[in-house]
């Protein structure tokens, strides 16, 4: 049993993979929360799709790809406006439209017969190939992420909670929510590049979902969530070892099954409780 | 409950001329009235009225477009607790505590003293024991008073409740007249947005508006048959046998009939 574990251990990269996985979970489980909590699970998805295109150009022209992924995000977020306030589209259409765009766009590149290899991990990630320096680069933008967001807990309760409220406490809303996004979006960035453009979100909504069905309190969700992001990542990356099977998609499947696991326990735990209540 | 020092020539709130409205389109005009400290003050209108967009202003959410509009108080909004997410994972301290960010610079933390003073203020509105408890667990009188601690963590002096009493029983409702009663007599100044007419005559002041100013005054003097008129559109029923006291807007001899206000009307009574 204890070879089981071990031997994996011993190979670099599955180390490797295993580290970058925990500094992903500890970061997404935090801010994934907070997605969870200001119902932006389908914003962070759109912003996953929508820097693509970034990283793609960035890949090929070989530059830092957060710098091409955060010209990305800017690009969706002024075409966003645009069709917005020109085409007089509702907000989730306009996103909708501009996010599909940019994506087709980004698969384009990335698959076109020119592209170097390499570029299609883009899409789905390649947490085997973390390298120290892609651990250390998670390491520190993660670090800013949970700073900013322990400095900015209390006043993302309070707005979370009620934004009319939260503006006559004195805090600007849209300041707030402009800075959630981009800690959303730096997170999306340092994870985009392991568990890849189409499967990121998983890591960002999943585990904070899975916690907020077992707990009511704020600080053991965010617990609760960098827990389940952890073990689902490190059986995904276990999974991929002995099975075969490809390191992200491992990941969002284990990550899947918390989340079930956690329904089902909320369900079993909502009709318990019930039955108490009736008797 | 900690008292302000009363000064009898301070008035909290001073419009004169005052317009508000959004994006250069006014709402609400005609505004001349002043607010001193330790009373309360009855908000009457019909939905659509100003009522909302008079709160927006004292909170300095939007800027006078004509006349001026003087607020000398530390202001406070305790919104309708059917607005608040009850499955948010807020313990009715953490909601206490946040009336501390008011006066806490963008930077800094609520710290232990803030969470003392959230704790004290939940003591004040009679939730001590409920403080680690989820904040959607409550009723809607508790939750109510909950909104009413955050604003008093945030020291506030002047606090616009808006519709407290919607949804309220009747012993919710007789716990939530005394906590207001117990704000004015600590120097605070309360207003309450409210549809109950019968109500709003127990209060210090009334201020009437229907896309104005309509009256503002004692109950006694501002609440005639011309104000209501003027400020429920000229729906008022006069009820036989209460002279003086009788005249209510039509949709308030509705709510009579509504289950559960027969209760609110004896508590009203006490």
């Amino acid at each position: 049993m204890i070879d089981w574990i071990t031997e994996p251990l011993s190979h670099g990269t599955t180390l490797r993979a295993l580290v970058e996985i925990s500094v992903l979970g500890v970061v997404s489980g935090a801010i994934g929360c907070w997605i969870v909590l200001y119902e932006l699970s389908y914003s962070a998805e759109s912003l996953a799709h929508g820097l693509f295109p970034g990283l793609v150009v960035a890949a090929l022209i070989g530059a830092p790809l957060l710098l091409g992924g955060a010209i990305g995000v800017l690009i969706a977020a002024i075409l966003i406006v645009l069709a917005t306030r020109l085409a007089d589209e509702s907000a989730d259409t306009a996103i909708a439209v501009v996010i599909t765009t940019l994506f087709g766009v980004g698969v384009l590149l990335a698959l076109s017969p020119s592209s170097p290899p390499g570029i299609q991990e883009l899409l789905f990630g390649d947490l085997l190939g973390a390298s120290t320096g892609d651990i250390l680069v998670a390491a520190g933008a993660g670090a800013a992420v949970l700073a900013v967001l322990w400095l900015l807990h209390d006043r993302l309760l309070a707005i979370g909670f009620d934004s009319d409220s939260g503006q006559a406490l004195g805090i600007s809303v849209s300041t707030l929510n402009v800075i959630l996004l981009a800690l959303v979006s730096l997170t999306i960035l340092v994870s985009v590049q392991g568990l890849g453009n189409l499967l990121v979100a998983a890591i960002l909504v999943g585990p904070a979902a899975a916690a907020r069905l077992v707990t009511r309190r704020i600080r053991p969700m965010m617990m609760i969530a960098a827990t389940i992001a952890i073990v689902a990542g490190a059986a995904g990356i276990y999974a991929s070892y002995y099975l075969s099977t490809a390191a992200g998609a491992s990941v969002v499947i284990a990550l899947v099954a918390c989340y079930m696991l956690a329904a089902a326990t909320s369900v079993l735990q909502g009709r318990f409780g019930a039955r108490q209540g009736a008797s | 409950m900690a008292a302000t020092s009363a000064d009898p020539t301070r008035a909290f709130v001073s419009a004169a001329g005052l317009a508000v409205g959004y994006e250069g389109k006014v709402v609400l005009d005609g505004l001349d009235f002043q607010i001193t400290p330790g009373i309360k003050v009855g908000l009457l209108g019909p939905n659509g009225g100003g009522k909302t967009t008079l709160f927006r202003a004292l909170l300095g959410q939007i800027k006078p477009l004509a006349g001026t509009l003087n607020v000398d108080a530390t202001c406070a909004t305790v919104p309708q607790s059917d607005r608040s997410r009850l499955d948010y994972p807020v313990t009715c301290l953490d909601v206490a505590t946040m009336g501390a960010l008011a006066r806490l610079p963008w930077w800094k933390r609520p710290g232990r003293k803030d969470r003392s003073q959230a704790a004290a203020a939940l003591e004040t509105v009679g939730l001590a024991e409920r403080t680690r408890d989820n904040f959607g667990d409550l009723s809607g009188g508790q939750r109510q008073r909950v909104l009413i601690a955050r604003a008093l963590t945030a020291d506030a002096e002047l606090l616009l409740l808006d519709e407290p009493y919607t949804g309220l029983d009747s012993t919710s409702a007789a716990r939530l007249d005394r906590l207001i009663d117990d704000l004015a007599e600590s120097d605070r100044t309360v207003i309450i947005a409210t549809h109950d007419v019968d109500q709003a005559r127990a209060w210090d002041r009334v201020l009437c508006l229907n896309g104005s100013q309509i009256a503002f005054g004692r109950p006694e003097d501002a609440l005639n048959r011309e104000v209501l008129e003027a400020t429920y559109g000229g729906h008022i029923v006069e009820i036989p046998g209460q002279p003086g006291q009788g005249l209510l807007p039509a949709h308030h001899c509705d709510h009579e009939h509504e289950p559960g206000h027969e209760q609110r009307q004896i508590a009203g009574d006490r």
